[in-house]
Order: C-alpha cells, then structure tokens, then sequence
C-alpha cells in the first residue's frame, strides 16, 4: 500500500487577542490507498486538518507543518498556484450540507462543467458530455434535467451525489469527506455513503472521512484517528475499534446506546485534563 | 374511460401554449394592475395635501385687491365649488390624459415645464449614478475581499466623508477649486451661454442631443458642466453602495460555496466574480435602484448650486410660490419614477436569482 499523503506535525493557530488558539496540534499521519477516518467531538480539529490539507485556512488562522506531501511534493512550499493545481485535480473536498456548498444561482450544470474544465483543457460540448457521465455514476436518473436545474430544486441527498460528482470529475486521488452525512436524512445517507464508496474503491483512491460518529466509521473505514483538543490520542484499524485502549475512545464508545447490550444509564464522558496535554500520537504508517 | 386514458398519456409531454402563456399574462396584468393601484394612491394623497394646505389657490391668482365678482369666477373656474371628491376625479382624468393643469408662476402647461425641467435631473442623476456603480462597487468588493487592509480602511474613509459632508459645502469648494482656480470644467448651468439652444432638443438631454446633431463642441462645453455637479451626485451614490456592497460581500464570501470554489482550484479572482458577485447582484439592484431614485428626485441643493434647471428646483421654487399644479405634477412624476424603478428592479431580480421565479 504506497503512501499517498504524508502529514508530519501540522498545526493550525488563530491568533486572537486572548494569545494564540492552537486548533490543531502536531497532527501527524499518512494516507494510502485506503479509507481513513478521523473522528472527534466538535472542536477537535477534524474539519480543521482535513481544510489545512487544502491549504485553505484563511488568514488570520496560520498552518504549520513539518511537511505535508503529496507524491513527493510538499504542498507547504508550493505557492498559491501550483496549489491551485493541486485542489480538485489531486484532492478535493465534499463538504457538510449540500444546501449550502453548491452556488445558489448557477446551475448544477455549469458547476459540474467548471469544476471539470478548470483542470483539463477541454470544449465544453466534452465536458457536458463527461458530466452527464458522472451523474449517471452518482445514480442520478433525468440527468439531463439535472444539468439545467437549480441547487434549490433539488433534494439533499441529491444535492450531496451532485457534490460528490463534482468533486470526483478531475480525477483525484484524495477525497476528503468532512461530514458528507451529516445533514441528510437517515434513509438516504448509507446510499450516499455507498455510492461513495463504490467510487472511490474503483478509481483507487485514498478517502479522509471525517465524522463525529463512531458507529459510522467503524463500519465505513479501514483504520481510525481519534482526535480530541487538536491531538491525535489514539489509531486504531477499524475492526478493532472495540478493543480501543484510550481512556476517551472507551469513554466514547461506552456513552453509546446499543441494541444488542441494552442499558438502564449510560456512562458519562469523564474528561482527564491530561489527554490535552499528552503527545499526539503518530498515524503515519 | 377513453378520456381519462388520453390525459394520461398527455402529462409527461410540456403543457401546451396556451397553458404555458397564461401564468406570464397573469403576472403582467396583475404588475399593471399594481402599477395603476399605487399611482392613484400616490394622486390621492398629493392632491389632498394640495387642497387642505393653507393656501388660497385663488387668492394666488387674481391677487389680493381683485374684487369678490372675480374672486367667485375664478373659483368657480377652478372647479372649487364642487365636492373634493369630484374634484379629485377631475384631475385623476387630467392627468390620465397628461394634464397636470397650468402653472400659476408663468401660465404655462406644467406637463411642458415638466418636459423640460426632468431631462435636465434625468441627465444629471444618470450619468451620477453611473459614476457611483463604476467606482463604488469595485470598491466596495475590494474592501470586502482585503478586509482590514489599507484599501478596506481607505474605502471606509471616502465613505464615511461622502455621508457626512454636507452637499453645498462640497459643492461650492469643488466650484472653488475646479472652476473658479483651476479651471478644468465649466461652471453653473447647463451649458455655457452662448451655447445655448444651439442643437435641436430632441431628447431634452444635451449630451445626447449634442451627438445626434454631431455638434461636438457643445458635447464638450455641455459635458465640462455637467461633470462636476454628477461626479458629487456620484460620490454620494458611491459612499451608500460602496458600504453595502462590502457588507453583502462579507456575507456571500464566508459561505460554504464559495469554499467549494475554492476546493475546485479555481482562481480568487474567479471565486470573487464568478461566484460571491453573482449573489449580490440581487440586492445590488435595490440599492442601486433606490440611490438612483433619490437621484432623480432631483437634488435640490446641488441643482440650486449649479444652477441646474432641474426637477428639485422646478418643484421648490413651485412650492415656495403655492404653485400647486406644478408642485403636484412634479410629485406624480417623481412618484411614476420611483414606481417605475421599483418595478423594473423586480423584474431584474427575476432575471438574476433562480429562487424568485
């Protein structure tokens, strides 16, 4: 399994006038061709990592990292063009909510079209056609109609197939997924996942999934980082989640509900002030 | 049966045209409709304030020592002795046929006066309010895009001085400066005077009127007087949208899309143009609009600085007159103007974002 991302000791800073907040801190870890999930509460700095990847924290926020390389490139030295290279056409990104990460006044077509034709030189009757293509791939019926609407016309699990037939149309090799589930209903995020899943196992690909449900990742990924204050505090493969040695994954895992082990009272999250300040642990492989 | 079977089969195929037209008539009839309720408000309203205002039509007329004998004719010539209401539908019938009475200032139809004085704040306010968009908002997305930046601080500060500076102070010290020491432009007035009336009024508008004719000596002495009074309209027009234009910017650029454009590898540029930009456009439109019929109100202090026979000071001299046929028939098409822009506005949005259809 050949590395395709390397991170070594990537931290993400905000300055603030209360001095500097610190959202991530010496996260290192690498990706092959497989499914890596990051899991952690809100304001663990999951989405914080999978953004600092792509280089787009704005300022004030600041990225650091020993390097961050991709194919041998560290994306850290690279300027603000040759990394726009790199985004969509090596990795891309889907994001939380369909409603609001796909422009409200363009059509889905001409998002599909650009996203494409931002990285290869192309006419656009080609691109229409490649587009289509696409959608065919992400299950979309009427495709053609699809190309002439509107975000606002269409549903979120819709929505979220859209988005992930963008982002997939240059051809990368990394997706990151911060939360793709998060925001569609129940019934139609395990199809959303699968369809995700197909694509990215076909086109070999290395998948980052973010989420704050264990369950999901467990079931979903090949190997898991667990994250909490911005540190990485414990990896461990998928299948063997259940044997987590961590204090904060167990305390996770125990404030579960399960169908199988009902319980009267569920345990409560008892947080030791020294995980914050404990090293991060390495998920490079 | 056979029936039922057949719309069947029809319902997938597109509507035919009749049905498709019928939503776009009603649409238009309903906006025409709406039109023609709030101008008879707006006619209602003036022509009320018009009879109830403390001034004695006639009196204005025949003046004071006329005799009682005249006194009652002119009354009655005026039509005061009937009821308010028909006296109302009178005038609602005047107007509709563009007859806003005569002006007791100079006995002249106050449609003609009005056909003359409006051209003159229509050029004034158009070529201001073009000045406005093109300087104020670039401007403004540039102060929202280098937020905190020099720009931004620069931007709040030309802003900040066109919003608080008063118009005729500005006004007189641009005269100082620009016409009186440098003379760089011509002074008050339309036109210099021994250019005037020289082409042909065609449109009321000197510059276009001075093309049409190819007269391009009177397009340049025409355009040195009209540049300084619209660059201080524009200013004014420039410091409202600037401001508003950053703030919508704000808005759109933190959202999620636009962090999608940026996934894609897209250019900023293309992130600022393509995609934060075409949202604002929506409400760019109203604030445009509405600085643009504020405009066309007819400044009255920049008018009366630059001498510009405009609107504003048609209406204020009217009105410090009692000259209430030309008061009220300048207020109607102030009104019709700010109608008119309204509705085209919502057309436009139409036009923009795909939600208000």
């Amino acid at each position: 399994m050949g590395t395709l991302l390397d991170v070594e000791n990537l931290w993400v800073r905000f300055p603030s006038r209360n001095g500097v907040f610190d959202a991530v801190r010496g996260v290192s870890f690498s990706l092959g061709r497989e499914r890596l999930g990051i899991v952690g509460e809100s304001g663990s700095g999951k989405s914080m990592t999978g953004r600092a990847i792509l280089r787009l924290i704005r300022p004030p926020g600041i990225v650091e990292a020993d390097q961050i390389s991709l194919d041998g490139v560290d994306l850290m030295k690279l300027s603000e063009k040759n990394m726009r290279a790199v985004r969509g056409q090596k990795i891309s990104m889907v994001m939380q909510d369909p409603k609001f990460s796909l422009n409200p006044v363009m059509t889905i077509g001409d998002q599909i079209i650009e996203a494409y034709r931002l990285h290869n030189s192309t006419t656009k009757a080609q691109a229409y056609k490649k587009s289509l293509e696409m959608l065919e791939a992400v299950s979309i019926r009427d495709t053609e109609r699809v190309m002439r609407a509107y975000p606002h016309e269409m549903s979120g699990g819709m929505g979220q197939r859209i988005m992930i037939a963008m982002m997939l149309i240059p051809n990368p090799e990394i997706l990151i997924a911060d939360e793709p589930t998060s925001a569609l209903d129940v019934s139609v995020q395990r199809q959303v996942l699968d369809i995700m899943d197909t694509l990215v196992k076909e086109r070999g690909m290395g998948l980052i999934f973010i989420s704050h449900d264990l369950n999901l990742v467990s079931d979903f990924c090949d190997r898991v980082l667990i994250m909490y204050a911005g540190r990485i505090v414990e990896v461990c493969d998928a299948d063997k989640l259940h044997k987590a040695q961590h204090p904060y994954t167990r305390g996770l895992l125990n404030s579960l509900p399960r169908l199988d082990v009902p319980r009267d009272r569920l345990a409560v999250l008892q947080r030791d002030p020294e995980w914050s300040v404990a090293p991060s642990v390495s998920a490079r492989l | 049966m056979a029936l039922a079977e057949d719309n069947n089969k029809r319902r997938p195929s597109r509507a035919p045209f009749s049905e498709r037209a019928w939503p776009a008539v009603a649409t238009t009839l309903k906006t025409l409709g709406s039109i023609a309720v709030t101008l008879v408000g707006l006619l209602f309203i003036t022509f009320i304030i018009g009879r109830v205002m403390p001034i004695d039509p006639v009196l204005a007329i025949v003046g004071e020592r006329a005799s009682q004998s005249t006194y009652d004719a002119v009354y009655e010539q005026l039509g005061l002795d009937k009821p308010l209401i028909v006296q109302f539908l009178y005038y609602l019938w005047d107007v509709i046929h563009l007859d806003f009475g005569t002006s007791l200032l100079n006995a002249r139809p106050v449609s003609e006066d009005i056909a003359r004085v409006f051209p003159a704040t229509l050029e004034l306010a158009t070529l201001g309010i073009i000045i406005g968009v093109t300087l104020g908002v670039p401007l403004g997305v540039l102060a929202a895009v280098r937020k905190g930046s020099w720009i931004d601080q620069v931007a709040r500060v030309v802003a900040l001085v066109g919003y608080s500076m008063p118009i005729f102070w500005l006004g007189l010290m641009g005269l100082l400066i620009f016409y009186g020491i440098l003379g760089w432009v011509g002074g008050p007035g339309r036109v210099g005077i021994f250019y005037v009336d020289v082409v042909p009024s065609v449109t009321g508008l000197i510059l276009i009127d001075a093309a049409l004719d190819g007269n391009w000596d009177v397009f340049k002495n025409a355009f040195s007087h009209i540049i300084l009074p619209a660059s201080l309209l524009g200013y004014f027009s420039l410091a409202y949208i600037s401001r508003m234009t950053r703030s919508f910017m704000l808005e759109q650029l933190s959202a999620e899309y636009i962090t999608t454009a940026r996934v894609k590898g897209m250019s900023e540029w293309n992130v600022v143009w393509r995609h934060a930009f075409n949202n604002i456009r929506v409400q760019l439109i109203t604030v445009i609009a509405l600085s643009y019929a504020t405009l066309l109100e007819g400044s009255v202090l920049t008018e009366i600085i630059f001498s510009w026979p405009g609107i504003g000071s048609y209406i204020t001299t009217a009105l410090l007159s009692a000259d209430m046929n030309a008061v009220l028939g300048g207020t109607v098409v102030v009104g019709l103007v700010f109608i008119l822009l309204n509705i085209f506005s919502d057309l436009l949005y139409k036009v923009f974002d795909p939600r208000a259809k």
